[in-house]
């Protein structure tokens, strides 16, 4: 097998301002084209972990590394790991007052691409997508995630995906907060991108078995107290779903 | 010093409309003020004698006149290191050919001529302290505006000029007006008749090139009963290590039904103290709207203002204001409800970096008997790092008790999460940053004409250029 597209090993990382460690020795390895999930309980260091991916200045990381094709991240600006093809989809997707959704996309195309769009080729663009999620065209035209639905938001999130079309793609919690027949249209269009861009890696974070009816990972992982402790195919969601995390737990304490 | 190292060392070399011109001048005073330069700039002019003894009247005022101890730091300012009159050329020019050419080549690279084809009804063009270029198309001649240089206005239109000069900036109104009304020189003139509507702007230019130059236009513009029209003035100097001080007045009238918009890029290099009375009256529902964008100089303080003397006039001030390291923006609006059913709003945006500071300073003034007012005021600041300031000065005299007065103030830092979501798409930290601010302005700067607010947008790059980190 050739070379993950993310190896992270041993990755501490704390809390910049007060020194808290949230992730304690984390293991995870992506593959071209893999669809992984991760679960776990509140506040085990899921969001954390997106984030640190991203770059995220309010953490750091105190040991442990993150490879992407083979090269460390960690001294690279969040910028840079997305032009490198890094893309997180938020839980808490943030509002930016007077920008327009359609302005925001292109300058972000145009930051990855490195190269001015065309203005009609990048309309053109954007009114599919949208139309693939099924949003309002007025959405292109309303700043970026004021005032929008919580599903809406994330609903934005998948939006900028299928526009940036990134090599790695993680989602935090993207299901949470989108009705039924809104889930089920995001993941349709997840898995279209997924059609058109056959080699992207998908790390999905999710509290629920539903989300993966409709987006079948390789693999599932189960988070706890910032480790990855315990990994296995689709059935452990459903396992996860029926037992919760207690016998996990449990088991795990038997073992140490 | 050789202008490049002033400009290294001062940090500025982010502005770019810093070059400068060399001094062919027909006449430059002494430095300082008193009655010797007054009396020598009224008679360069050949000026009526009422208007010498209303300068001479303003300089007594003037020399008695406390400072003002709010606002700004003044302590650099000194009248006694400043040259009050500088004048450059011979006569107005009607065509650019007639500008001497250093100065034309100035205003070229200012890009002035272009616009003025582009889409401006007539422009003029002040360098130091005298107008050196002025046109209006022939369209709007033939309909009877007029729009001359002030000295021009007050030589050919003396009975307009002297009916108006001062019934709305009184000199005793403050140290800096009365200032202005002793040593004025340049301005414009504009008259809208009756009716008229102008479809495009006028706009002035002010360039300051001299170091350590006082520039101090006086404008008057009268827009006639239902007349319409947008005026524009735009100004920049080169950077000297000696401070400069640009203080204008500007007095509008806007009779019944009339429409008047005025709108200021000021853009002066950070060396420039910018003292400017601005102040409309407005007539029965009359508009006057003030759009006022700060981006430049080392202190501005102004505060336009609308006063609505008749029912139903209505008053808009829209202020945007950029107080990079260094800078002190002391900017806001001024509306006094004088009628019944009048109306106003006052929206203010401010954005400040490192050691610059922005205030807001609003008066919002009901008289007795000026019934169902209303009036809103927002104003917003954004902050874009822990050591930049904003302070907010909102002053509310309520004399009438049908009146319907909303307020609204908000401080915001740039957020690291905002920066974040932006950079996690691939935008540069100064990139993330413009675009927060780009987005914080929007609401006004959309408000400007379409040319202005490329340009509007364009200086705020060009200011967050290496803004954070
Ligand atoms: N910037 C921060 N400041 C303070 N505490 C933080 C910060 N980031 C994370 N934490 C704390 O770290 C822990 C892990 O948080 P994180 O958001 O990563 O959990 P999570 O697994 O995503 O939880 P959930 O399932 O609720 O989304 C929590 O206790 C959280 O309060
Ligand atoms: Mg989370």
């Amino acid at each position: 097998m050739a070379e993950p597209l993310l190896k992270i090993t041993n990755l501490h990382a704390e809390i910049a301002e007060d020194g808290t460690e949230i992730l304690r020795g984390l293991d995870l390895e992506l593959n071209e084209g893999e669809i992984h999930a991760i679960m776990g309980p509140n506040g085990s260091g899921k969001s954390t972990l997106s984030k640190v991916i991203s770059g995220h200045p309010a953490y750091e990381v105190t040991d442990g590394e993150i490879l992407f094709r083979g090269e460390s991240v960690l001294d690279m600006q969040p910028d840079e790991r997305a032009r490198a093809g890094i893309f997180l989809a938020f839980q808490y997707p943030v509002e930016i007052p007077g920008v327009s959704v359609a302005n925001f996309m292109r300058t972000a195309i145009n930051a990855k691409r490195g190269e001015e769009v065309d203005i009609f080729d990048f309309q053109e663009e954007l009114e599919s997508r949208m139309e693939m999620l099924e949003m309002d065209p007025a959405f292109a035209l309303r700043s970026v995630n004021e005032g929008f639905s919580g599903g809406e938001k994330k609903r934005n999130e998948i939006l900028q995906l299928a526009m940036l079309q990134p090599e790695l793609a993680v989602m935090d919690e993207t299901d949470s907060g989108l009705d039924i027949d809104a889930l089920r249209i995001v993941t349709a269009g997840i898995n279209r991108i997924k059609e058109q861009k056959k080699d992207m890696a998908v790390l999905l974070i999710t509290h629920y078995q539903r989300m993966l009816n409709y987006i079948t990972p390789d693999k599932v992982h189960v988070m706890v107290e910032g480790r990855i402790i315990r990994t296995g195919g689709p059935e452990l969601a459903l396992e996860l779903e029926e037992r919760g995390y207690d016998w996990i737990r449990e088991e795990m304490a038997g073992v140490a | 010093m050789p202008e490049n190292d002033s400009v290294a060392q001062l940090g500025l070399d982010e502005y770019k409309y810093g070059f400068k011109d060399p001094e062919n001048y027909l006449f430059k005073s002494r430095k300082g003020l008193d009655e010797e330069i007054v009396r020598h700039i009224s008679a360069q002019k050949n000026e009526p004698e009422w208007m010498l003894q209303r300068r001479l009247k303003a300089l007594k005022h003037a020399q008695k006149r406390p400072w003002p101890t709010w606002g700004g730091d003044l302590s650099g300012l000194d009248f006694d290191n400043i040259y009050f009159y500088i004048r450059p050329s011979e006569r107005v020019g009607r065509t650019w050919d007639e500008v001497p050419e250093d100065i034309k080549n100035t205003f070229e690279r200012l890009g002035i001529p272009e616009q003025e084809r582009k889409f401006l009804a007539g422009a003029g063009a002040q360098y130091e302290s005298e107008v050196v270029y002025h046109s209006l198309k022939e369209e709007w001649e033939k309909q009877g505006v007029i729009f001359k240089g002030m000295d021009d206005g007050l030589r050919d239109h003396e009975d307009i000029v002297r009916e108006y000069f001062g019934t709305v900036v009184p000199h005793q109104d403050n140290l800096f007006a009365a200032v202005n009304t002793a040593v004025w020189s340049g301005g414009s003139f504009v008259y809208i008749p009756k009716g008229v509507k102008l479809d495009m702007p006028l706009q002035a230019y002010f360039r300051i090139n001299a170091e350590a130059m006082g520039q101090f236009e006086r404008t008057l513009i009268i827009v006639e009963e239902g007349a319409e029209m947008q005026y524009i003035e735009g100004c920049t100097a080169p950077s000297y290590s000696q401070d400069s001080f640009h203080s204008g007045v500007i007095e509008i009238i806007v009779k019944e039904g009339g429409r008047m918009r005025y709108t200021t890029i000021q853009n002066w290099s950070h060396n420039v103290y910018n003292l400017v009375t601005q102040r409309a009256k407005v007539g029965r529902n009359a508009t006057m709207e003030w759009v006022d964008g700060n981006l430049g100089s080392k202190l501005t303080m102004k505060y336009p203002s609308c006063y609505l003397m008749g029912e139903g006039a209505r008053g808009e001030i829209l202020s945007i204001a950029y107080a990079g390291p260094g800078q002190h923006q002391d900017a806001g609006g001024k509306v006094v409800h004088m009628a019944p059913h009048t109306s106003s709003r006052i929206v203010s945006k401010s954005i400040s970096k490192g050691s610059g500071r922005s205030s807001y300073r609003g008066l919002l003034k009901v008289e007795k008997g000026a019934h169902h007012v209303k009036s809103n005021v927002e104003c917003d600041a954004l902050l874009l790092d822990e050591e930049a300031r904003t302070d907010t000065y909102p002053y509310i005299e309520i004399e009438e008790e049908h009146a319907s007065i909303g307020h609204e103030a908000t401080v915001s830092k740039i957020g690291d999460e905002q920066l974040f979501y932006l950079m996690s798409r691939g935008l540069s930290e100064d990139e993330a940053a413009t675009m927060v601010v780009r987005g914080f302005i929007e609401p006004l700067v959309k408000e400007l004409p379409m040319e202005y607010a490329v340009e509007m947008n364009k200086l705020i790059q060009l200011q967050m250029e290496g803004s954070v980190g």
